[in-house]
């Protein structure tokens, strides 16, 4: 993991006093709200229904077991108990005081940690794949690079108050597990014919009140060119992203009204100026960042596969939990482990601060000190012994987090929606909890196969609708809830937005909505090997419709 | 009819101008405005609580009167009032379920 240097640990104590100083001027009045609220924001701190909340950064994702018992303790003392884990890959707290925030800054810079530019029209928390440096088909770690972008983006100058805010995802796999087409800026990392390391460059993409897919405007960046590339991206969106109107502010409208080849020439002709500049990373400068990646000593556990298939055989849930929530790693003997915040009928992503200890206890015992935050709202142990697998399926039964649904239909993206929100319309967790519920049975879940609902409760799109396979919004109408379903949405490679089925449900409605849906998807597969993506993309909506409206249009 | 809702500016908990143009921390002891100019006074003193920082997101909240309580007519204001729907645990709603069970 990246560790703090002195000047890092300068500039976050030096930011934590600044803001301690801007709430007690708050306190005392001498700031006006008006004057506060950017202040507040920069440093992660909202207004929601009934409390402030308050947005802690997990750059890219990483977490060791010290900054999540960290985290566990701020939850127990400052907050309820628990915590929110989010979809850029982000923990919040629903439930802080103002008056506490700067001691919860300063707990959280003794493990370095903070709530910069977690909200605001900057550079937001730069995500990158949750498997990153541990996944079996991985060109290299995205996270150097994430790293990077992350210390040359903190507090930038120029890039401080942008039309909008600003989000890049980086992969370094081809199966894309961080979303980067809905991205404003999705950075690819790969090899090019020569071996040498660099990127795929994408622009524009992003969810919300316009979802957009990003449009590639390279398709190989060399990787010592990173920031005076992103560099240029961001100078001509600075300079030509519109501020007149904050709907259309975000970059993918930039891309889309200038378009494509015209953006592309104006970056490359920013680039150009430059790519000789002191922004050109040097070498050295790259590989001592990825020092600090370096992965963990592995030690061979050849004995894993025999542990495995015996458990296998006296435990099924552990079979269905294997099947599910263990991912290749690129050392046979080891897996990746996804800790599902999904139970049945729970949050998603909320943990309490009893689980975060013993998920860091775990990490500690079985995941070589790592934990990742997935954009999923899962916990990962990107690295542990197959062979210790049982152990750990036994320990999170213990602790009632060995749910096997990862990329299963419970597996629901939820944004906090009307139950904590402001800006909301209507509520999330409730829908994911009923839908969550109806399909509780580990067999039927099996039987559908991998089907990514995801729910938002307002157009804003946290919950990452768009692209769900099977989307949700949540809207108001006439005072009351009604949820609109989109189908066919994907944040993978490829990257599809979905599209709206028709008329919207109701709060009672909804889940025999979905579940008519995943009935009719099992009636048209051509077989278990055809996904529910894959068979919407060849049925279309016809049969959907059918289902859902056709007795509406016989009736009328 | 209207009430004035806020959030305290020292914990941001959510209040309602009651009586004495005192911040309340229950809805049924929100002053309820039943006319124009009513509202109009619940709103100065609204300008006045901010200006003083006392409280911020100040919003008059449209209700109605049920069996004499106080009934916000969206869903957000009445989740904003009780807690979040998920947890009867959290927020007003548990404190009132506790002083009720007392």
């Amino acid at each position: 993991m990246y560790r703090y240097d002195e000047f890092d640990h300068a500039f976050v104590k030096a930011r934590v006093a600044e803001f301690g100083d801007q709430v007690a001027r708050r306190l005392s009045g001498t700031l006006t709200e008006d004057e506060f609220k950017p202040l507040r924001l920069m440093n992660g701190v909202y207004l929601q229904l009934h409390a402030y909340m308050l947005r802690i950064a997990i750059p890219y994702g990483s977490l060791s077991p010290r900054q999540l018992r960290k985290l566990a303790h701020i939850a127990r003392t400052y907050d309820k108990g628990y915590g929110h884990f989010t979809t850029r890959q982000n923990l919040q707290f629903h439930w802080p005081k103002l008056t506490d925030v700067p001691k919860i800054l300063e707990e959280l810079a003794e493990v370095e940690m903070h709530c910069i530019q977690t909200s605001g029209n900057c550079i937001r928390n730069v995500t990158a794949d949750h498997f990153a440096g541990a996944a079996a088909d991985e060109v290299a770690d995205p996270r150097p690079y994430a790293e990077i972008l992350r210390q040359w983006s903190s507090l930038h100058p120029e890039f401080s108050y942008l039309p909008r805010k600003f989000k890049i995802a980086v992969t370094g796999a081809e199966r894309d597990r961080a979303a980067i087409e809905v991205h404003d800026i999705g950075l690819h990392l790969k090899k090019n014919d020569k071996g040498e390391l660099g990127f795929a460059v994408y622009v524009g993409g992003g969810l919300g009140r316009t979802p957009m897919v990003a449009k590639k405007i390279r398709d190989f960046l060399p990787e010592q060119d990173l920031l005076s590339y992103t560099t240029a991206i961001l100078r001509v969106y600075n300079l030509n992203g519109r501020r007149d109107n904050k709907y259309k502010a975000r970059i993918k409208i930039l891309v889309h009204e200038t378009g494509t080849e015209e953006l592309t020439a104006a970056v490359e002709a920013e680039y150009a100026a430059l790519k000789d500049s002191e922004l050109r990373l040097p070498d050295a400068d790259i590989r001592a960042i990825e020092t600090y990646f370096k992965p963990p000593r592995l030690a061979a556990r050849p004995e894993g596969d025999r542990a495995v298939a015996t458990a296998g055989k006296t435990n099924p849930g552990f079979a269905d939990w294997l099947g599910r929530n263990a991912t290749t790693h690129r050392n046979p003997d080891y897996a990746c482990v996804t800790i599902s915040l999904k139970g049945i009928g729970e949050v998603p992503g909320d943990a309490s601060d009893a689980q975060m200890d013993a998920i860091a206890d775990l990490a500690e015992q079985y995941g070589n000190d790592e934990i990742r935050v997935s954009h999923e709202q899962n916990l990962i142990l990107p690295h542990v012994a197959r062979a210790d697998l049982p152990a750990l399926h036994a320990a999170l039964v213990e602790i009632g987090l060995a749910t096997a649904n990862a990329g299963l239909i419970t597996d629901i993206i939820a944004c906090p929606g009307l139950d904590y929100c402001a800006l909301a319309n209507a509520r999330s967790i409730p829908v994911a909890q009923e839908i969550s519920q109806r399909f509780a049975s580990q067999a039927r879940q099996a039987e559908i196969g991998d089907l990514q609902v995801k729910i938002s409760g307002c157009i804003n799109a946290c919950g990452h609708h768009h692209v769900g396979h099977i989307g949700i919004l949540g809207v108001e109408k006439k005072g009351a809830e009604l949820y609109q379903i989109t189908l066919g949405g994907s944040a993978r490679e490829g990257s599809t937005i979905g599209e709206i089925i028709g008329r919207g449900f109701g709060p009672e409605e909804i889940t025999d909505a979905v579940e008519t849906i995943v009935e009719t998807y099992l009636a048209h597969r051509q077989g278990r090997e055809e996904t529910f993506l894959d068979a919407y993309r060849r049925l279309g909506q016809a049969p959907f419709k059918e289902a859902l409206y056709g007795h509406e249009a016989r009736a009328a | 009819m209207k009430i004035l809702a806020a959030n305290r500016l020292t914990d941001g908990e959510t209040v309602w101008l009651g009586a004495g143009d005192r911040w309340v921390e229950t809805i049924d002891a929100a002053h309820v405005a039943r006319d124009k100019e009513a509202e109009e006074r619940l709103s100065a003193a609204g300008d006045a609580a901010l200006a003083a920082n006392l409280v911020l997101d100040v919003t008059l909240v449209d209700i109605d009167l049920s069996d004499g309580r106080v009934l916000p007519s969206r869903l957000r204001e009445r989740i904003r009032a009780g807690g979040p729907s998920i947890h009867p645990d959290l927020g007003k709603q548990a404190r009132n379920a506790a002083q009720h069970a007392a």
